[in-house]
């Protein structure tokens, strides 16, 4: 276990994959000139339909969800998929919220006033100003599940930012029981950025690029992510080639999250929601593990919990209407 | 009889030499990316200021994490037994001894001769160890020294709640955020992780004197925020912090080639 903090040696083997900056020109807080790109980050988007009329809508409902490394917002038609944005949060929940929202809303015409229930969702749920209510975001995840992937889900696996959680629901989409890790960062989507900037390859890439192996070498022996940094940087002094070493962490983290899996039992159908889901590496070794295939959708994996949160929020304005 | 300790850490190799129950000298150096090279030259770096020759000696034991890389040593001992031994021979009277290294802490608890009596060690994560103060202090752009001073001047106590040190720095950055006083935060980190040193030396049900040994005792921060936390185990008492705190595992192994 050695502790290297000088990073020159490895940029210069890292150097062949480090990709065009992209348009992106954010603040960064890497300390070496001339390395602005942050290869952490995700795509930023926002959409909606354009072929939707919302004025034409009975119901607009939204949720959204405020986590700890990334914020979504969900515009719902009269329960259809309408509008849509995901972006990175910011260091103040309530102002994740409100960007989150008002992203969605860019272009479609719609504002905040016509949306007619709101429900807040995730690790800032309860800091969301503009909310009528808040639900916990294991509800919302395995009823946006529901939605995403049909009524016969029944394991819902939740890879966020910086919590990993199972859910075993039921046809429709309601909680029977979880269980949840959000104390170490193996196994999370925090951790996999970190990797991400320490071997300078954007995190999109991580996936595809840990698959091209002939066959996985042994996992990283380190549990904890700081450790393990240290590891992958003495595997590269080593010159074992990056896409070794991602295959090696994404093992990895697919046996750690695979363990907590087996805790809870899976149930099929077996779905993995979360940025994560978007890792190939991790999904496809997973699913080796457990010995179960996830079900895919069009749908981006990441907006589950704000997509379950708008379901709530349309409910919850049925039932308020018929109190009146 | 001239004798050698070498206990290889996560972060610095340490050397002591003894000839009969004295200790001769010793040398640190940091662990690069060659490892058994680093040993070999901490350990000959030792020998020659102190001007002797390796044949001189009669027996080498290492320990440490890496002590199985020393491939020169007449035998690899545990850490654990090397601090027991390092400590009592310093101070007889030590029944508790809390090592706090990079990468590992670990609890000891031992008699009178230094024989381990029970112990108990965090490896796996680094939120007990002083890779989690470094990488607060590098999210702080402090050093570390300053960042030990800054958390002596604090007097307030704010929580940090995430316990792994990845999330521990996003939560450092909100504190910053938030125009949160740098004292404070500085105070904040180490009573977290005195908070995690505590937990375990419990588990060895604490018995005084407690010594604290390993680089993190260089820290004054940490041994402030240690001993607030530990205050009912320790009685009125204080911690021993020996001269050379992050030498006595290799004293202990110096010890042990001493007996051989």
């Amino acid at each position: 276990m050695l502790v290297l903090l000088e990073p020159q040696f490895w940029r210069l083997k890292c150097k062949a994959y480090i990709k065009k900056e992209n348009s992106k020109g954010r603040a960064t807080d890497m300390s070496e000139e001339g390395s602005k790109k942050e290869f952490w980050r995700w795509d930023e988007y926002n959409w909606h339909d354009p072929d939707k009329d919302p004025k034409e809508a009975e119901i607009l409902s939204a949720g959204v969800d405020v986590g700890s490394v990334s914020s979504q917002a969900v515009i719902l038609a009269d329960g259809e998929l309408y509008a849509v944005a995901n972006m990175r949060t910011g260091h103040n929940s309530p102002d994740s919220a409100k960007r989150a929202m008002n992203w969605a809303l860019e272009g479609t015409g719609l504002k905040l006033e016509d949306i007619h229930y709101i429900v807040g969702t995730g690790y800032g749920r309860l800091r969301v100003p503009f909310a009528n209510r808040a639900v916990t975001e294991i509800a919302c995840h395995a009823r946006g599940a529901n939605f995403m992937y049909g009524p016969t889900v029944r394991t819902v696996m939740d890879m966020g930012g910086q919590d990993l959680k199972v859910i075993r629901c039921d046809e429709r989409g309601k909680v029977i029981s979880f269980s949840m890790n959000e104390k170490c960062a193996a196994g999370t989507g925090r951790g996999m950025e970190v990797i991400a900037d320490l071997l300078r390859i954007p995190i999109t890439e991580i996936g595809d690029l840990s698959l091209q192996v002939d066959e996985d070498p042994p996992a990283i022996s380190n549990v904890c992510v700081l450790f393990a940094k240290t590891e992958v940087m003495g595997m590269l002094y080593e010159n074992v080639p990056v896409n070794v070493i991602l295959a090696a962490y994404t093992s990895a983290m697919a046996e750690r999250v695979a363990a907590q899996v087996k805790e809870v039992g899976v149930e099929k159908d077996f779905v993995i929601t979360g940025g994560i889901a978007k890792n190939r590496g991790v999904v496809e070794r997973l699913e080796r593990f457990l010995g179960v295939k996830s079900l895919k959708t069009d749908i981006d994996y990441q907006i589950a919990g704000a997509l379950g949160a708008a379901l709530f929020a349309r409910v919850l304005y049925q039932k308020s209407l018929k109190k009146k | 009889m001239i004798v050698g300790g070498i206990d290889v850490g996560a972060k610095n190799a340490k050397v002591v030499i003894m000839q009969d129950d004295e200790v001769l000298g010793k040398s640190i150096g940091a662990m690069e990316i060659d490892r058994k090279k680093s040993v070999r030259s901490v350990f000959e770096r030792c020998l020659s200021e102190l001007g002797i020759n390796e044949k001189d000696l009669k027996y080498i034991v290492a320990t440490g994490v890496g002590g199985s890389i020393v491939d020169f040593a007449d035998k690899v001992a545990t850490i654990v037994s090397c601090d027991a031994r390092g400590i009592t021979r310093l101070y007889p009277t030590v029944r508790t001894v809390i090592d706090v290294g990079a990468n590992e802490s670990r609890a000891i608890k031992c008699d009178a001769e230094g024989k381990v009596r029970d112990f108990a060690v965090n490896e796996k994560c680094a939120a007990g160890a002083g890779a989690f103060v470094e990488a607060m202090a590098r999210a702080l752009e402090v050093s570390l020294e300053d960042f030990a001073n800054l958390s002596l001047r604090s007097t307030k106590s704010i929580p940090i709640n995430a316990q792994c040190v990845i999330f521990a720095e996003s939560e450092v950055v909100s504190l910053i955020h938030e125009d949160t006083d740098r004292d404070d935060i500085c105070r904040a980190v180490h009573d977290a992780m005195a908070g995690r040193i505590a937990a375990m030396a419990r588990r060895v049900r604490i018995e005084k004197d407690v010594a604290f040994i390993g680089g993190v005792a260089f820290n004054k921060g940490m041994v402030e925020s240690l001993r607030r936390e530990l205050e009912s185990e320790l009685k009125g008492s204080d911690f021993i912090i020996p001269e050379d705190p992050e030498f006595v595992g290799a004293l202990g192994a110096a010890v042990l080639a001493f007996e051989m």
